[in-house]
């Protein structure tokens, strides 16, 4: 989980203009994200963490934070290992 | 061009064919008459380019990003209007593709992909255009339905569509419906007089309390802007990018022709230095974005994050070179440019449209800067 942790600080990085977050941070609360950041996080997450998001995922709670992202990652990393991805 | 596989090379082809011969000869008449004929639409049906997004085994035709690029150019070079039924029909469709419950893509997929079924984009407002979260209509729960109540304006395809992807605020945020044609409570209202893609069949949509259920709903309550027409409009964006690279296609081509055989002071318009600097502009411009599409393009097949920002790149580029570059046709053509006889007084007047729609020129340049700012800042944390 560390690891996606990273990964994804890395990727907020580049999208907050180099403001300090924490793991438990609102992101979208922050108000430093433009109206495509939440598709480019979408697409952040599919292609590094080899995961499909769906409509059933579309809830705030599982984007809200670095910390909710990385347990959505592994939540869908299971499951798919689990074959119900 | 950056380099096409040998199967890209080959759809290109019969894009462009298709195009050549079913969508060029007629495209003035349709500007003119403000409509598109049913039989062209089933025409494109049954190639399957409406189905073009869609993956084969939900009854499209598969194709990647970059083979639904070449086909907008292609149908952009012969008609906006046409190419305009593309991008909103695919918007649709990718979004029940994307965000949709299984019920609602074993319902619609294979419709739209076949084009038995026609989808229209409804988001815009008469006072909700690049600011869509001033969107008015409302979504108000009724039981296990929705009732939607609102206003919608610049639909293009509307007055054809079967099927809307309306958005709607409701109490837990923005949200996207399915809305069919035939719902009791929508009134669909033909709108003309347009400046260009005046065959796109465009119309106002009125709703009085349509009730759509619950499972008419794309995606989740709140998602229904950030992430169902985030996605739509990134590939409309794609979409228009692509097609203004074809009106600069196609005026450059009508440019070579007529300056190959129109003569002024007794020499052929090519062999004026001036027009030639004009067509050298265009070569160079044409390629650039098309360049810029591809990458975009190749970026989305690889389902890159960056491929959104790069979108925007590639349409801002290619919408404002459509336009400068039908300027300049318009100019080379003369009195004749000035004409509906010759073709280009419609890629000048469609060229302007591509500057506003899916994100105006002002939106694309501060995403672009927004962009470009936060990469300076990375790029100096990391230095330091």
């Amino acid at each position: 989980m560390e690891q996606s942790k990273e990964k994804l600080r890395a990727f907020l990085a580049r999208h907050i203009a180099g403001r300090t977050i924490t793991d438990e941070d609102q992101i979208f609360a922050s108000g430093f994200v433009n109206s495509m950041f939440a598709m480019q996080l979408v697409l952040f997450l599919e292609k590094n963490f080899k995961i499909a998001i769906g409509n059933e995922d579309l809830e705030l709670k599982n984007f809200q934070s670095i910390n909710a992202m990385a347990e959505l990652i592994e939540r869908k990393t299971v499951n798919s290992q689990n074959g119900s991805n | 061009m950056m380099e096409l596989t040998p199967e890209q090379q080959r759809l290109r082809t019969a894009f462009r064919e298709f195009a050549d011969a079913h969508i060029v000869p007629h495209a003035n008449a349709w500007d003119q008459a403000e409509a598109m004929p049913a039989e062209m639409v089933r025409q494109l049906a049954a190639v399957g380019y409406l189905g073009a997004v869609l993956p084969v085994d939900r009854g499209g035709a598969g194709f990647n990003m970059v083979e639904f690029g070449l086909l907008n150019e292609e149908l952009g070079r012969g008609c906006s209007s046409i190419r305009s039924l593309l991008t909103v029909h695919s918007m649709v469709a990718l979004a029940i593709s994307r965000w949709g419950r299984e019920e609602k893509k074993s319902q619609w997929l294979e419709k739209l992909g076949q084009g038995k079924a026609i989808g229209a984009f409804a988001l815009t407002e008469p006072e909700a255009g690049s600011d869509a979260r001033q969107i008015m209509t409302q979504a108000v729960a009724s039981g296990d339905d929705f009732l939607l109540t609102g206003h919608k304006k610049w639909i293009t395809f509307a007055q054809m569509a079967d099927l809307f992807l309306v958005f709607a605020k409701s109490v837990r945020g923005p949200c996207a419906f399915l809305l069919e044609r035939n719902t009791p409570g929508l009134v669909i209202s033909p709108m003309h007089g347009m400046l260009g893609t005046r065959a796109s069949m465009m119309a106002e949509l009125r709703l009085e309390e349509c009730r759509v259920r619950k499972q008419d709903m794309i995606g989740a309550a709140g998602f229904g802007l950030s992430h169902v027409a985030s996605s739509a409009l990134d590939c409309g964006r794609y979409s228009v990018a692509w097609g203004s690279v074809g009106i600069a296609q196609a005026c450059l081509e009508a440019c070579v022709r007529y300056a190959g055989r129109r003569k002024q002071f007794g020499a052929l318009l090519r062999d004026h230095q001036l027009v030639q600097r004009m067509i050298a502009q265009m070569v160079v411009e044409v390629k650039a974005a098309r360049l810029l599409c591809h990458h975009a393009g190749q970026l989305k097949d690889a389902g890159d994050p960056a491929s959104m920002i790069e979108t925007s790149i590639a349409k801002y580029f290619a919408c404002t070179t459509a336009a400068k570059i039908a300027r300049d046709a318009v100019q080379i053509h003369g009195a004749n440019g000035c004409s509906s006889e010759y073709p280009v007084e419609r890629f000048y007047r469609d060229a302007k449209i591509m500057e506003i729609i899916e994100g105006s020129n002002e939106i694309q340049e501060i995403t672009i800067a927004q962009s470009a700012c936060q990469e300076v800042v990375e790029s100096a944390a990391i230095a330091k």
